[in-house]
């Protein structure tokens, strides 16, 4: 079989299954599994930035909140259907990426490092000085206004297990077939060239500035998606997730499963939620456990678990 | 045929701090010819060059291309415009394949805006990219990783990097640096293909192989201590006095 053949056979496989998952998986992780989707769809985003293009951010956590709050506030003083926010909300995180970059991509290295952190950290502090529309930190529940979702043919009530972890598998498909789509299209490959040398990219002739601009706007659109989801499907806002928190979060995750591999961060986001589920129930010192269960990561598999994979036995992987 | 003029600088300067690499250089290339750019090390060839591919900003003076002023064109802008360069110092990408490093070259020629659009168009790439290895005899490298091929096969890569890109004007940076003799000589006859033609490319060589100068080049510019100090036929350069004080020291 061809290469592209079996790349999508694998990925066709892998949704194949997390669909499949749902009937024979047991209340309590069938219900995880609907929140790691929606996470892991937020770490393909960022990896599409980070593990593509080799922009460290840290500041992802505006993008999932802009989804987030477009969404939850659209809903709550709205009275916005489901669509609809989920629309906004990846409008907002697509709207404020495109601004951010306009920005932010004047610097790089270190210095666009920090910048993503400072403006995400004003981002957050935005919805803690807003809190008589946004509640802060206490944040606002949307379940009381938020109708069911409308496929036209039937409703489906958001607050079914079924209906969360179908809508969180779909969002994440999206998220999960856009991204290999993107890696293994021309644009995919001046990305990677970006990365590995930014300077020999633009004496091939591209203009790495509007690549990055590009990159960063369909990263901030996949987490806002995400961000959309969690807040359409939990059916909580608050600014937590704003928080310095769910920037470092996707960072993980990605680097966990494997920078630059698209399988990476789906299997990041679930190793990483289970791990903390697991520990935090055994100890109250559970961040230590995942601390150096993530330090003997690095200096055993620093490429990450399907960058390791890649590099020993399957080269084909994009 | 008239002689038509395809790029000209007009007293054009670069400092480095206190150290002036370029000083007031006038240059002006023929459209067709191959030119050698010779001079001993730190002459100013690779700032003069990089100046003339956007690489490096010109502290002073013009360039123009076709009559056309670009001093303020980007790099990649003048890449559209076919001034092509290709580095003394190879540059590659060593950690993706030969295929991909070619790959990124053609895509750029491709009309449609082809690297905006998702998918497609691969076969079309994989055609010329097979077409451009085999121009420069690395078909069996293909798929193996740029940084992995011997230095003298990675300069060849580079060289088919910058031919993909289609140059109308080619500057080649010290190319046969570290080639073996066989090689050179196989580089020779590409380098003429290149220029060969109605359609041909203007080349311009830098090179420390006096050899290669003198084999392929139809007219040499001499350059030392950042200003042009002769340029002419090889006969001329080699009988002219300055120049020979320039390569034996004073
Ligand atoms: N980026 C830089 N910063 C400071 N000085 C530089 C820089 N690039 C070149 N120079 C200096 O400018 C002078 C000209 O350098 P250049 O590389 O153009 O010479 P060259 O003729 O290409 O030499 P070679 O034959 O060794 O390649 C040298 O003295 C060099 O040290
Ligand atoms: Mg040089």
């Amino acid at each position: 079989m061809s290469v592209g053949g079996r790349v999508l056979l694998l990925h066709l496989g892998i949704v194949a299954l997390l669909f499949a998952a749902q009937f024979v998986l047991p209340a309590y992780h069938h219900g995880a599994a609907a929140r790691i989707l929606v996470l892991a769809a937020f770490a393909v985003g960022y990896n599409v930035l980070f593990g593509y293009t080799g922009l460290l951010s840290l500041g992802h956590a505006m993008f999932f909140a802009a989804g987030l709050y477009g969404a939850g506030l659209s809903v709550f003083y709205l009275g916005f259907g489901a669509w609809g926010a989920l629309g906004l909300g990846i409008l907002s995180g697509l709207l404020l990426a495109f601004l951010f970059g306009l920005v932010a991509l004047r610097t790089g290295g270190v210095a666009f490092l920090i910048v993503t952190l400072m403006f995400a950290q004003a981002c957050f502090l935005t919805t803690l000085y807003f809190n008589e529309i946004t509640f802060g930190d206490q944040g606002f529940v949307i379940s009381r206004q938020l109708g069911p979702l409308d496929l036209g043919l039937a409703q489906f009530p958001f607050a079914e297990p079924a209906v969360k972890y179908n809508m969180a598998l779909a969002v994440f498909a999206a998220c999960f077939a856009g991204s290999l789509l993107l890696v293994r299209s021309p644009l995919g490959r001046v990305l990677v060239a970006i990365r590995e040398n930014e300077p020999r990219t633009r004496m091939l002739g591209y203009d790495t500035w509007r690549y990055k601009l590009l990159a960063l706007v369909i990263s901030g659109a996949m987490s806002a998606a995400a961000g959309a989801t969690y807040a359409l499907l939990f059916s909580y806002v608050g600014s937590t997730f704003a928080s310095i928190q769910y920037s470092i979060y996707p960072l993980l995750w990605t680097l966990l499963g494997g920078l630059g591999t698209t399988i990476g961060p789906l299997l990041g986001t679930g190793l990483m939620y289970y791990l903390v589920d697991v520990s935090s129930g055994l100890t109250s010192a559970y961040l230590l456990i995942v601390g150096l269960a993530l330090v003997v990561l690095v200096v055993w598999f620093p490429k990450g678990i399907m960058g390791a994979l890649r590099e020993r036995w399957l080269p084909w992987l994009p | 045929m008239a002689a038509v003029e395809l790029l000209a600088t007009t007293a054009l300067n670069r400092h480095f701090g206190g150290l002036q690499a370029v000083r007031d250089v006038q240059f002006s290339l023929r459209q067709g010819e191959i030119r050698g750019l010779i001079g001993p090390n730190g002459a100013g060839k690779t700032t003069l060059v990089g100046m003339i591919s956007g690489r490096l900003r010109a502290s002073s003076g013009g360039i123009a291309f076709k009559g056309r002023d670009i001093t303020r064109l980007k790099s990649w802008q003048r890449v559209a415009l076919g001034i092509v360069y290709t580095f003394q110092v190879t540059s590659i990408y060593p950690n993706l394949s030969c295929y991909e490093n070619l790959a990124l070259a053609v895509q750029r020629r491709l009309p449609g805006g082809l690297a905006i659009r998702f998918g497609g168009g691969e076969g079309a790439i994989a055609g010329r990219v097979a077409a451009a290895l085999a121009r420069v005899g690395l078909e069996e490298d293909r798929d193996r990783l740029a940084g992995e091929l011997p230095y003298g096969h990675q300069r060849l890569l580079e060289v088919a990097m910058g031919l993909a890109l289609e140059p109308e004007l080619l500057i080649l940076d010290e190319p046969t640096q570290g080639l073996a003799e066989g090689e050179i000589a196989q580089f020779c006859t590409l380098v003429r293909e290149i220029a060969e033609g109605a359609t041909g490319a203007t080349v311009l060589l830098i090179e420390h192989n006096m050899e290669v100068v003198l084999d392929l080049a139809e007219r040499i510019t001499v350059m030392d201590r950042g200003a042009v100090i002769a340029e002419g036929t090889a006969a001329e350069i080699q009988g002219d006095a300055q120049v020979q004080r320039a390569y034996l020291g004073t």
